[in-house]
């Protein structure tokens, strides 16, 4: 056992890495359990997002263009969900799980030419002065800029819900469609916008982990990381920052177990790699003990004549 | 009147499929007019509304606001035209504060600060003090409907409708209420108020209309016509009141003494040491504002809730640990509030809903095997002693109207021979002709040696039927006193005053 291999300083840069795809994801299905519609197909849509980005950036050279597309193909996808879920009404449940067998299938298939290829890689930023501080340069201000977008994300997420109109409108869709109805506001419309927004962060959130993260394409390469961003967003109790810290748990924890597995610590490789999910699940379990703010209309399905 | 109409609806016609909702309906509100849209269930009082807020589209006809044509596309519209609608159920949003759910029934409302000064200075020029800052799912109902009003007023509305707003109010906080109304109609508000409550409108409105299965049937002034002709307009016959017979009180049949439980739902009211005592052939008629331990006094009868064996006796016996159907086989029935989920399965038929409470007493299934046939007999004699509007018993709960499914959920207790019965909120929007009919029923029940519990909100229904009442006020039970000699002041007190809705001084 060599503990002394790990750079503390490369270990916390990583696990920012290693976060931002879940992050990116739970904000996403953060704001469309906010306008309270329950989308189950994030998985499918992070792995359509990662071939669709990965293929993207292959083809055209640029990793930047590949993440636009990625944003496209989610919110592509996610209209399929809105197609069944808004207006023909079914349940979303099943139209989510749908969703992620429907994107799982569609991403092997797009990618088949595309196993073993290595993409064209994104660049790190470079602040002058800040980025050549000797740690806090390497940790905070030398990542790629997808990974602040994330961050950045995640306050406007916050700052919107919280302060504008648009905000308390999407949270009032979600609390009470009905009373919302009544009030004259188009709560399909609304909703359609939430879900597409959903599709978006999660396609960017897969092309991450096929662009950055990796970087290769393997089919399956999201490995549940859909799942994970799902279960965060209950467990951070549809807060965002609650959301941002345990993103950044899971990848803390991620990161570290295979630092440990590499340094060769006797621990079975399998306790190592199950601990990140039981310790973020943990963590937010405590947290979320207030139970307060699961939005009223959470999976109800709208229907105007009502 | 010196001035021009406010609003003029002529020949308003909506019809929905296989239902016209409006038929040619027209009517006149005047400036500073309080003018009340009476009429039964179904009668197209909602839809008209919901046209003149701009909710829905009339199919043919013409409104006319101040003398220019009026058709407003969506609610915005209304309200940017000075029309405000405080509607029957609550449209808030229980997980946002006062000042958010303001905010989203305005259409430019200024920054929250500023929004909140002003919801304090309104609300307490009109007497309703409210904190902007707290969160609407705490609040009681009657201060929830105090956000709505003050929600309209905050956009100084030339028409507020109001449909049903006095439906969850103890008597002195209808009295603040209405203070409210006469004080903005004095300032030149019209106010278009819907309600069944026929003294109200006596007491509150210059003029009447009243609808009756989709239609203009009259108009009146309410101050100059009896509630009974008023109610007659409305139904279109002759109003059966129901008739008491003398009865014997016989002995104590149900016993509860000094029963605390606490509520199974976060949000509910623990009963406190509760003590009532029910005698065969009597009517006992409980009174108290919605949420103040009425669904968990329903449950500790029914057997929803169970306490400790000895904390409920029936005929001497301690039933306080049996369950739901134990009580049922003892003859121990009870209705509850919530017709859809709670007293009848929504997507399931009324057969199978007979069979589901009928059972027991009714002999329904035998050897774990269901008889369809017997089951399918007793709905069919529910459906025709109760005079329930459906196709047939193969028609799911859902498909029927409020009233009717309530007359059938009354009535499959009703015809199970209850010893006793208990039932709480029988006639919530159901119309005064069926209201009728359940309040004879439960008479009748009573006459034929059972005992009766009746949980209600409407103390006129409470009443015209109870021997004795007694209040509920957060969990605690009054003592019950006969109710004959009982005036309105003595119940609003039973019940707890005004809940804190004194006026702001």
């Amino acid at each position: 056992m060599d503990l002394s291999a790990i750079n503390p300083v490369l270990l916390v840069a990583s696990l920012m890495v290693a976060a931002t795809p879940i992050l990116l994801a739970a904000i996403g299905e953060l704001v469309v359990e906010k306008a309270g519609v329950l989308n189950l197909g994030v998985e499918g849509m992070m792995i359509v997002g990662a071939i669709a980005g990965f293929a993207t950036a292959v083809e055209t050279g640029s990793p930047l263009f590949g993440f636009l597309i990625s944003a496209f193909a989610g919110a592509a996808l996610s209209l399929l969900f809105v197609i069944m879920t808004q207006v023909a009404l079914a349940n979303q449940v099943a139209s989510g799980l749908a969703l992620t067998l429907f994107g799982l299938g569609l991403s092997a298939l797009m990618g088949q030419s595309y196993v073993g290829i290595k993409p064209p890689q994104l660049g790190q930023i470079h602040l002058p002065v800040l980025s050549d501080l000797p740690v806090v340069g390497q940790i905070l201000f030398s990542h790629d800029i997808i990974l602040y977008f994330g961050i950045a994300l995640t306050a406007a997420v916050w700052a919107v819900l919280k302060y504008t109109r648009v905000g308390l409108i999407l949270r009032a869709v979600g609390e009470n469609h009905d009373a919302a109805h009544a009030l004259g506001y188009k709560v399909v419309r609304i909703r359609i916008l939430a879900i597409l927004f959903g599709g978006a962060c999660a396609g960017l959130g897969g092309a991450y982990i096929s662009l950055i993260r990796v970087p290769q394409w393997t089919e399956g390469m999201t490995a549940g990381v859909g799942w994970i961003a799902l279960a965060l967003v209950v467990f951070a109790s549809w807060k965002p920052w609650r959301a941002l810290l345990g993103a950044y748990l899971f990848g803390g924890v991620t990161v570290v177990q295979l630092n440990l597995q590499a340094a060769g610590v006797a621990i079975p490789v399998e306790y190592l790699a199950m601990s990140p999910y039981l310790i973020t699940i943990l963590v937010l379990v405590m947290l979320s003990a207030d139970k307060s703010s699961a939005p009223a209309a959470l999976g109800r399905i709208f229907h105007a004549s009502r | 009147m010196s001035h021009p109409p406010l609003l003029t609806l002529s020949g308003l016609t909506k019809a929905y499929p296989g239902v016209v909702a409006n038929d040619q309906v027209s009517l006149t509100i005047g400036e500073g007019e309080v003018h009340a849209l009476l009429g039964e269930n179904g009668a197209g009082k909602s839809t008209l509304v919901k046209m003149i807020y701009g909710l829905v589209k009339p199919d043919s006809g013409t409104m006319t606001l101040r003398g220019t044509p009026y058709e407003p596309g969506e609610p915005r519209e209304a309200r940017a035209d000075g029309i405000a609608m405080v509607f029957q159920h609550f449209s808030l949003f229980d997980a946002l504060n006062v000042a958010e759910n303001i905010a989203l029934g305005m259409e430019n409302p200024p920054p929250m600060r500023d929004l909140a000064a002003r919801i304090r200075e309104v609300s307490e020029a009109y007497g309703l003090p409210l904190d902007p800052f707290r969160t609407v799912g705490d609040l009681s109902a009657g201060e929830r409907q105090r956000v709505e009003i003050i929600r309209c007023l905050l956009q100084d509305p030339k028409l507020l409708i109001m449909d049903e707003p006095t439906s969850v109010l103890t008597p002195q906080e209808v009295e603040i209420l209405f203070q409210t109304l006469r004080k903005l109609k004095s300032e030149g508000t019209s106010i278009l108020y819907i309600s069944h409550k026929l003294e109200e409108i006596r007491a509150l409105c210059d003029h009447a209309t009243i609808l009756r299965l989709g239609k203009n049937v009259g108009e009146c002034v309410p101050a100059e016509t009896s509630a009974r002709d008023m109610a007659e307009l409305m139904v279109g016959t002759t109003l059966q009141t129901p008739e008491r017979h003398a009865r014997d009180v016989g002995e104590v049949i149900l016993d509860i003494s000094g029963l605390s439980v606490a509520s199974p739902s976060e949000f509910g009211t623990a009963l406190k040491n509760l003590h009532l005592t029910v005698r065969r052939g009597e009517i006992l008629g409980i009174g108290g504002v919605a949420g103040n331990g009425q669904d968990e006094l329903l449950s500790v009868l029914s057997g929803e809730i169970t306490t400790a064996a000895d904390a409920v006796k029936f005929d001497g016996k301690a039933i306080g640990q049996m369950g739901p159907n134990a009580r049922r086989a003892l003859g121990v029935l009870a209705a509850p509030e919530e017709r859809l989920g709670h007293a009848a399965a929504p997507d399931m038929s009324l057969t199978e809903n007979a069979l589901l409470t009928g059972a027991a007493r009714e002999g329904l299934a035998q050897n774990g095997f269901l008889k369809w046939g017997a089951a399918k007999e007793f709905a069919e004699t529910i459906i025709k002693a109760f005079d329930v509007r459906t196709p047939g018993p193969a028609n799911a709960a859902r498909s029927l109207s409020g009233g009717n499914l309530q007359k059938f959920v009354i009535g499959r207790e009703v015809l199970q021979r209850p010893e006793v019965l208990v039932v709480n909120q029988p006639t919530w929007g159901v119309d005064a002709a069926a209201a009728a009919a359940i309040r004879q029923a439960l008479l009748d029940l009573a006459a034929g040696g059972a005992a009766v519990i009746c949980i209600s909100q409407d103390l006129d229904e409470l009443m015209e039927i109870s021997d004795n009442f007694a209040a509920l006020n957060e969990g605690r039970l009054s003592a019950p006193r006969p109710a004959v000699d009982l005036t309105v002041d003595e119940i609003g007190l039973m019940m707890g005053g005004s809940h804190g809705m004194e006026v702001a001084h």
